[in-house]
């Protein structure tokens, strides 16, 4: 049976890894690569990097670290972060990378997915929600909508809705990022991620929260995500990526072994 | 030398790179001389069965691929390059290489796990292949350990005698065969960790008989 994936997300700007980074001593803490690297031997299954560089001309630096990361890691890996183009696409698999995720640039454009999985296959095409919970209207009858900028500006759509559409775009995935929970340590938005994954086909990947291992417990469980994506509560050191698979496995939750 | 066919069958960097690391030299070519002079062949692929056909047949690799089979140079088939070794796809009703006897077909739809959560098609993460023969390829490779799949179809060799592995989704479907010089396998070694980089590592030292 497939197992549930645990995530690292890594944050990038210029070529390095933002936020005071807590690492071992011979880890280099500022370095994607290394960082990268560093959680493939815990046995992350997959590892997201976000590019969160504002300008374009930034671009070649995030290449070159997607092409080193590649040569490190043997495991899969998406690059998301001003994804607008299919050029932008192609530039990021062709580097190395297998998914590419994107998230204001397909609510500004949803073309850009249909367009991206048509090019390059839906199991390359992962679709980046950002979502906070409002009241229940005509508009938003999930009581969820769609938001970008960090937050600050609201889309007036439907996340069940867009969820929908975007699979039907042909996003092979969806990382679901609780803007509400997002940095809070309390724990993932279950209702929001149990709403989505189980109304898509797709897996769905929950985002935000996370502070503890029981909180990815929930999650996988209650809130039927296929993957938990992690920050803080693995790049401060707090847990490694080992100890908190070992917590899940106890627990009943199948999760990949470290060989 | 180690010839990756390149056939625009996806991510063939990915591969390259695998095998870089683990220290064997390899190219990327669609050269018949070039593939010829190999001394082992490895067949990649993502996308869809009809796709990859068209590009093979106009590139000659199709001939070339049954060849190679006969020479008894070792070759391993990675994911669309283990679907269209054998007779036929489902997936856009594609005839294929008919290299080996059977069909690929497409997962059922609303399978169910055991708690009764629907599985989600296509089949993608990390999941157990159970090593149901031995094989030089995939010699020391722990028990239960578990590889990266990324698909929504799975072949269906005729007879049972192909099958070296074995994955359950839903169902147990086929995820490793072989037979004679061929190896060939569902999942993405180059993606799978420490597991998918030993069976590189094995394949690339593998005489090529079983």
């Amino acid at each position: 049976m497939l197992s549930k994936r645990i995530i690292p997300c890594l944050d990038v700007r210029d070529g390095r890894t933002t936020k005071g980074i807590k690492f071992r001593d011979n880890i280099d803490i500022g370095d994607p690569v290394e960082m990268g690297r560093f959680y493939y031997e815990q046995g992350a299954d997959e590892i997201v990097f976000y590019d969160i560089t504002a300008s374009s001309d930034r671009r070649p630096i995030m290449l070159d670290v997607v092409r080193k990361v590649a040569e490190t890691i043997f495991i899969p890996f998406s690059v998301g972060g001003g994804i607008r183009t299919l050029e932008d696409m192609r530039d990021v698999l062709l580097a190395g990378a297998e998914k590419v995720s994107v998230n204001s640039a397909a609510v500004l454009n949803p073309d850009i997915i249909s367009r991206g999985a048509e090019a390059f296959g839906n199991q390359c095409i992962v679709l980046g929600m950002d979502v906070k919970k409002v009241a229940v209207s005509e508009t938003i009858p999930s009581g969820y909508e769609i938001v970008i900028n960090g937050g600050r500006k609201h889309m007036g759509m439907d996340a069940l809705w867009w969820a929908r559409e975007a699979e039907r775009l042909g996003a092979g995935e969806i990382c679901l990022n609780s803007i509400d929970a997002d940095g809070t340590k309390n724990g993932y938005e279950l209702e929001l991620t149990r709403l989505i994954s189980t109304a898509v086909g797709i897996p769905v990947i929950a985002s935000g929260g996370a502070g503890e291992p029981r909180h990815l417990l929930d999650v996988l469980d209650r809130g039927c995500a296929d993957a938990a994506l992690v920050a803080s509560m693995v790049h401060f050191g707090t847990y490694s990526i080992g100890q908190i698979k070992d917590f899940l496995s106890q627990n009943g939750v199948g999760v990949r072994g470290s060989w | 030398m180690i010839a990756i066919l390149d056939y625009k069958a996806g991510n063939l960097t990915s591969v390259m790179r695998a095998l870089d690391y683990l220290g064997f030299s390899c190219r990327i070519t669609n050269s018949a001389e070039e593939i010829r002079r190999a001394e082992r062949i490895v067949f990649p692929g993502v996308g869809a069965a009809g796709k990859s056909m068209e590009s093979l047949r106009q590139l000659g690799l199709d001939e070339l691929l049954r060849e190679l089979f006969s020479s008894g140079v070792p070759i391993l088939g990675i994911c669309v390059g283990l679907q269209v070794l054998f007779d036929l796809s489902e997936e856009n009703n594609t005839g294929c290489l008919g290299i080996l006897p059977g069909q690929v077909i497409k997962f059922p739809e609303k399978m169910v796990s055991q708690r009764g959560d629907l599985l989600k098609i296509p089949h993608m993460g990390w999941n157990k292949v159970d090593f149901v023969k031995n094989h030089p390829v995939t010699g020391d490779i722990p028990k239960g350990s578990e590889f990266y799949f990324v698909h929504s179809y799975y072949p269906e060799p005729a007879g049972q005698d192909l099958t070296i592995g074995t994955t359950e989704y839903g169902i147990t479907f086929t995820s490793a065969v072989a037979c004679k010089n061929l190896v060939a396998v569902q999942f993405h070694p180059e993606k799978s960790g420490k597991p998918g980089l030993k069976l590189l590592d094995n394949f690339c030292r593998w005489s090529g008989v079983a």
